[in-house]
């Protein structure tokens, strides 16, 4: 078990105040213009070596991705976008984060913003966390009154604002460019890539999008090295994480652990164990509502990090643990993760907008039964047919569940079928 | 056109607008168009109109129906009267998991409506809600802008025996918990507990 | 410039090709709905789906820049099954209605099903149904049939330049509409009817009036304004069913505007279909030969300075080239084709055709307006010119009062005087011109009517001379509403003193006869006391007062030769028999001619063309662009203040045709009855 002096959010449940002068007693805001001071190669170079992926969901290297903004202005500002627009089904991480933890996440707005040139900070906050605006709004006051932040933020010289702009209601705006768009003022469809954002971004200047925990853990990181944080974890999937681990636990609860905790520990150390035990245990989406979802025999020994879940056919995703114990009806589990896809599309491109309507209609018939069991081949081809088609990733998180139900349910789908016809011919 | 009672922002609505204007950059006053149309649907008591969009479409120099396009894109637009109390039950999977049927089920049967519908003294609409973003603390019902967590049917129908009583309900975990943290206390950052005050 | 491989073919374009457009240059079909050359990319559809060597995924090929090395696959087993799972999509909610779509048998989603899709169907749930919007007059819906491509959506935003049309709400519940389901608000809206992939968005007129396979197509030339907007007349048996624009990239492009599109009905109202003669004040039927025998008796003892004629906006240069035949026999040189009372001269050709060319707009940097309004004058122009400010940089002044262009202008006011300050150089719009690579001034006919017409003409033709012209360059452009008026002008159809001064002559009594071919823009009440011979193809304003009346053919009906604004002769051609006893205009010249003992010496309209080649050069050079020489035209005078009146008050009726079609009335109703708008407020 990770040891709490490398815990990162030390305020995560908000036993503590988020205030500011509580956060600079807590570490933040601690010579930061020494970090900035190091200059703009050194931050970028930290972040690449500590190994930190993004916390979004892609898992995308974020040192890398800071690298690609431009280094020189071609009269074009840059900017920092951090998407808190946390809606991935399990997730509610960054929630924590912006509400106990706000300073982190500006301090972190603060260098990334240096490193990568860019003159200010959205932080996309989905509409729905109207508290946690609120919270992060006043942490932001509180980092203006302190000169943390604005004209000669932390006295470097360098000028840099942090602005919240909410969202207002879909799911979609987590995908980088559509959040890009909704930044704009306008419906939240992804754009077509390339150009990439790093090229083409927020009112067409060169734009980087980051998690919230991306960017909350960077000054953490910078503060105590590469080393330490690429110490933690395994080779490939380093540091800490924060988990969400909901459904069928006897505690449901978020925790930042150290990346490859392996999964049974991760829900029996902090979650109290599976409800009725770990044998009564049916099966876990280990990362997020897109990820396939995973049977108890993988679950037993599976570790929490990108590589090994990649392995099992599943995915670290966003790290929330939706835990399933045997009285689930998975089949309807799924079916409603359908169904939020097909609430969530945004209806830009065919396949998802024509797909994951199909796809839930025949996932609801398939939890009565009402079906042929050739539909089963049928929906998996429907699911191929979405996966990889479209222009942004919603399509493939559509497909995901499904894939992985039948994966390893599909037994489950049939003897469905079956007792739906055994009961029709009575 | 037939004539309307004329939307304008209050002062200190107009305040709010300028200062989401003034977050971006000069030319981009289009970026402001969601929190405006939130502003605009508060303070029209919770929901938008033709008018509403149009004015902000003028205010902000936008295409009115661009306007549209984004009050009919996103879900937190409402676009009929709305209760006084907009009661949003999550039931999505993780929510799901924990009950969100029961908690379903124990609304209508308090407010005695259906999903999207409002009750005849115009103090609750009910609604259902994809993922609220709080599945560790599931059940979640969000009424208004305040997230009720860790429900059952019995805590749930007392909030809205409350709020239509006028009285105060304290948001957040309906169970002995601090926020996210596990039931019965933290596994972990036990040290930190103690120091300073809770959130 | 990068160099692709393409299903092994190797193939190098222009930076900035997508990888769609290098496949069409190998000969390779891409399929797509949403992608259109002329419109913003989309990427939507995913039918465009390619493989591309070293990508995890198929790309979009229209939203994908060609790169060096690229190595694309269209035919794999991957492609071939993106391309059925999009085409299934694509239908699984759209209606399977095709025996009573007017789209069957010219719809892209049914002809891409069939090359593209597999043949039967596995969806098993409820179609979806949209419920149709509200478009207007020329647009019919039926919303449940739309593959949500935008190309819409992106044309009235980005072409027509009135963002009116959105998609409303998300996901599979997401709907195209015209904000609040009004008309859309543009003279260029129909063409959205032709960019629809399906029968989402119908012509409304042409609803359930005939299938595509069941026309004949004629290619030909409209004559709505002075474009020349190539189109295709779609004819059954007599009846002109619709028209579509064709083609041509340096005129219209693909697109027309509605008034070209939909006055289609007006072919068939209204119509004079035979000879009329006038006896004891009413107009009796007659045949041709008791026609030409009144015509006959009235000229009887009249002298050629006692003829006149006024030649109207549509008519083609043999019918005027014979009517000015006719008139020396009879001893006239007095034909007058400006019948809006124009400066414009026909001593100089560069000094009445466009000499920057329509296409050259793309090519311009600034363009000064002086009393013209190309959005209700030329609305394809005008998209033109919108297209060259949004994407070429060209900035545009404006002296006049045109409103909303649905481009940026830079207001000067609608003082013509404003012209002085700009030839002297002290109005900011003389830096412009000065500065400008290739400046532009385009001349309305609305400055050159009045007093002062000649004066401005020369204004405008000075300041053109001084600040616009460049190697290579004339900046010099004349924008005509009327299709016949270069034409006209050509052949020298102008006569001193001008329209105003026949119709003053004839109500002087100075005057006998007057001819008017097609001429209905005129106040014919002068006329009353002269014997009138109307020629033409409607009951309208000219044959109010005329004494014989001889029944011609429309655009539609003959073989004619028309110049556009700017002097490119182009030729229509017959799609339908004139109505009745109705014939060809330049014949019933001939057999006038005839008749009345002097005849005209060609018997055929080639023999007519070689005539008119003589007196007008480049005459056979039809669809070429002739530069013409720059000279000096306009007379000097002072320009007092005062505002340019529009040109145009109502563009659904600026011809006969227009006003007899039901369809222009309807366009009228639906803006909420243009004509008393526009008087309320011009007149």
């Amino acid at each position: 078990m990770l040891a709490d002096k490398d815990r990162i959010f030390t305020n995560l449940y908000g036993h503590q105040s988020p205030g500011i002068d509580a956060a600079m007693k807590r570490g933040d805001w601690d010579d930061t213009k020494g970090l900035i001071g190091k200059g703009r190669d050194w931050i970028i170079n930290e972040m690449k070596e500590s190994g930190l992926r993004g916390r979004g969901g892609a898992g995308f290297p974020t040192g890398l991705k800071w690298s690609f903004m431009p280094k020189e202005s071609d009269g074009r500002p840059s900017y920092l976008v951090v998407n808190a627009d946390e809606g991935e089904p399990g997730t509610c991480k960054d929630r924590d984060l912006m509400r106990h933890d706000p300073h982190k996440l500006i301090e972190g707005c603060l260098i990334a913003g240096f490193a990568m040139n860019a003159v200010a900070a959205y932080i996309y906050i989905r509409g729905e966390f109207y508290r946690e605006a609120q919270a992060l709004e006043r942490a932001i006051e509180e980092a203006y009154a302190k000169g943390f932040l604005g004209d000669n933020a932390c006295g470097t010289g360098y000028k840099f604002d942090v602005y919240v702009h909410m969202g207002a209601g879909a799911y979609i705006c987590g995908e980088e460019t559509a959040l890009i768009e909704s930044l704009e003022g306008k419906k939240g469809q992804p754009r077509l890539k390339p150009p990439f954002p790093a090229n083409v971004g927020v009112w067409g200047c060169p734009t980087t999008v980051n998690n919230v925990e991306s960017i909350a853990v960077a000054p953490t990181i910078l503060r105590r090295g590469a080393a330490w944080f690429a110490g933690l974890g395994r080779p490939n999937n380093t540091g800490t994480k924060v988990f969400c681990i909901s459904g069928h636990v006897n505690n449901p609860c978020n925790v930042e652990e150290e990346m490859g905790i392996s999964l049974k520990e991760l829900i029996e150390k902090h979650a109290g164990g599976v409800r009725g035990g770990w044998d009564n245990l049916l099966a876990v989406i280990p990362g997020g509502s897109s990820v396939p979802v995973l049977p108890k025999d993988i679950c037993d020994t599976v570790l929490m990090d990108f590589d090994s879940l990649r392995d099992v056919q599943s995915g670290l995703g966003t790290a929330a643990v939706i835990v399933m114990d045997k009285s689930t009806d998975i089949v309807k589990a799924i079916a409603r993760l359908s169904e939020f896809y097909k609430h969530e599309s945004c209806g830009q491109c065919t396949p998802c907008r024509e797909g994951t309507g199909w796809m839930w209609r025949v996932m609801e018939r398939l939890v009565t039964g009402e079906a042929d069991k050739s539909e089963i081949d049928m929906l998996l081809e429907v699911t191929k047919q979405v996966e990889g088609h479209t222009i942004c990733a919603l399509g493939d998180a559509a497909a995901w569940p499904i894939q992985g139900l039948m994966r390893h349910f599909r037994h489950e789908v049939e003897a469905r079928i079956d007792s739906y016809h055994a009961k029709a011919a009575e | 056109m037939t004539e309307t009672t004329g939307f304008s922002w209050t002062p200190e609505n107009e305040a709010a607008a300028q200062k989401h204007i003034a977050k971006y950059p000069e030319g981009r006053q289009q970026s402001a168009v969601m929190p405006l149309l939130d502003i605009a649907q508060r303070q029209n008591g919770g929901h938008l109109t033709i008018e509403i969009m149009e004015y902000i479409a003028d205010y902000l120099d936008m295409a009115p129906i661009k306007v549209q396009e984004v009050a009919t894109f996103y879900t937190m637009y409402n676009h009929k009267p709305m209760g006084k109390h907009h009661v949003q039950v999550c039931g999505t999977t993780p929510c799901w998991l924990r009950g969100s049927d029961d908690i379903i089920a124990a609304c209508k049967s308090k407010l005695g409506i259906g999903m999207g519908e409002t009750t005849a003294d115009g103090q609750f609409t009910l609604s259902e809600v994809e993922c609220a973003g709080a599945c560790v603390n599931a059940p979640v019902v969000a009424i208004n802008d305040d997230y009720y967590e860790d429900l059952t049917a019995d805590s749930i129908s007392n909030i809205l025996d409350d709020l239509a009583a006028g009285k105060e309900v304290k948001p957040g975990p309906q169970v002995d918990r601090q926020t996210s943290a596990p039931v019965g206390g933290a596994t972990t950052l036990k040290d930190f507990i103690s120091e300073g005050e809770g959130a | 410039m990068p160099t692709l491989t393409i299903d092994g073919t190797e193939v190098t374009v222009e930076p900035g090709t997508t990888v769609l457009q290098a496949c069409e240059e190998v000969g390779v079909e891409v399929p797509r709905f949403c992608y259109h050359e002329r419109l913003s990319i989309a990427g939507n559809c995913r039918m465009c789906l390619v493989d591309m060597e070293k990508a995890p995924k198929p790309i979009a090929s229209c939203a994908m820049p060609a790169g060096d090395g690229m190595v694309i696959h269209t035919n794999t087993e991957r492609v071939k099954k993106a391309r059925e799972g999009v085409m299934e999509f694509l239908l699984i909610n759209h209606p399977l209605d095709c025996p009573i779509c007017d789209q069957g048998g010219e719809c892209d989603l049914q002809d891409q099903a069939m090359a593209f899709g597999r043949g039967h169907n596995r969806f098993d749930e409820n179609k979806r149904a949209v419920e149709d919007k509200e478009m207007g007059p020329l647009i019919s819906t039926t919303m449940t049939r739309c593959i949500h491509c935008m190309r819409c959506v992106r044309f009235s935003e980005e072409v027509a330049g009135v963002p009116d049309m959105g998609a409303l709400y998300r996901g599979e519940n997401m709907q195209i509409t015209t904000y609040l389901e009004k008309t859309l608000d543009s003279e260029m809206s129909g063409n959205v009817v032709d960019l629809c992939p399906v029968g989402a968005l119908t012509s409304k007129p042409y609803a359930f009036t005939a299938r595509s396979w069941e026309l004949k197509h004629t290619e030909t030339i409209d004559v709505m304004d002075a474009l020349g907007s190539n189109i295709r007349v779609d004819t059954r048996g007599a009846a002109v069913m619709r028209i579509l624009p064709r083609l041509h990239e340096d005129i219209n492009e693909e697109w027309i505007s509605d008034k070209t599109r939909y006055v289609f009905d007006g072919l068939k109202a209204r119509r004079i279909d035979t000879p009329y003669v006038r006896k004891s004040k009413k107009l009796t039927a007659a045949t041709w030969a008791e026609a030409f025998k009144a015509i006959k008796s009235k000229l009887k003892g009249v002298k050629g300075d006692e003829i006149a004629a006024i030649v109207g906006d549509q008519a083609d240069m043999e019918s005027m080239a014979a009517l000015k035949d006719l008139m020396a026999s009879l001893g006239s040189t007095r034909i007058e084709c400006r019948q809006d009372g124009s400066a414009a001269d026909a001593s100089v050709r560069s000094g009445y055709i466009m000499n920057s060319t329509i296409a050259g707009v793309e090519e311009a940097d600034y363009l000064l307006l002086v009393g013209a309004n190309p959005r209700l004058e030329a609305p394809v122009l005008n998209t033109r010119i919108r297209k060259a400010a949004r994407h070429f940089g060209l900035k545009v002044g404006n002296i006049g009062n045109a409103e909303d262009l649905t481009y940026r202008v830079a207001e000067y006011g609608d003082d013509a005087a404003i012209l002085k300050a700009v030839l002297d150089g002290s109005h900011e719009a003389s830096a412009a011109l000065k500065k400008a690579e290739k400046p532009m001034i385009l001349v309305g006919q609305a400055a050159l009517t009045g007093e002062q017409g000649a004066a401005v003409l020369k204004a405008a033709r000075d300041i053109a001379d001084k600040y616009c012209m460049r190697e290579g360059w004339n900046g010099f452009n004349m924008l005509h509403n009327a299709a016949g008026r270069v034409g006209g002008l050509d052949l020298g159809l102008t006569a001193e003193g001008g329209v105003d001064g026949i119709l003053d002559d004839a109500e002087a009594g100075k005057l006998k006869t007057v001819f008017l071919l097609g001429a209905d823009e005129i106040d014919t009440s002068g006329l009353k006391g002269a014997t009138v011979v109307y020629v033409g193809t409607h009951g309208d304003e000219g044959v109010k007062n005329a004494d014989i009346i001889l029944p011609s053919a429309a655009y539609t009906e003959k073989f004619g030769t028309y110049a556009n604004t700017e002097g490119r002769f182009q030729r229509t051609s017959k799609a339908a028999f004139a109505p009745g006893e109705a014939r060809e205009d330049w014949s019933i010249f001939r057999a006038l001619s005839d008749v009345l003992g002097s005849t005209l010496p060609y018997d055929n309209i080639t023999q007519l063309r070689a005539r008119i080649a003589k007196d007008v050069p480049g005459f056979e050079n039809i669809d070429v662009i002739q530069v013409a020489e720059w000279g000096d035209f306009g007379k000097q005078g002072d320009i007092a203040s005062g505002g340019i009146a529009p040109a145009i008050e109502n563009f659904y009726h600026t011809n006969p045709i227009a006003r007899a079609s039901q369809i222009m009335a309807d366009c009228i109703d639906a803006r909420g009855g243009l004509v008393e708008e526009a008087t309320g407020t011009n007149g």
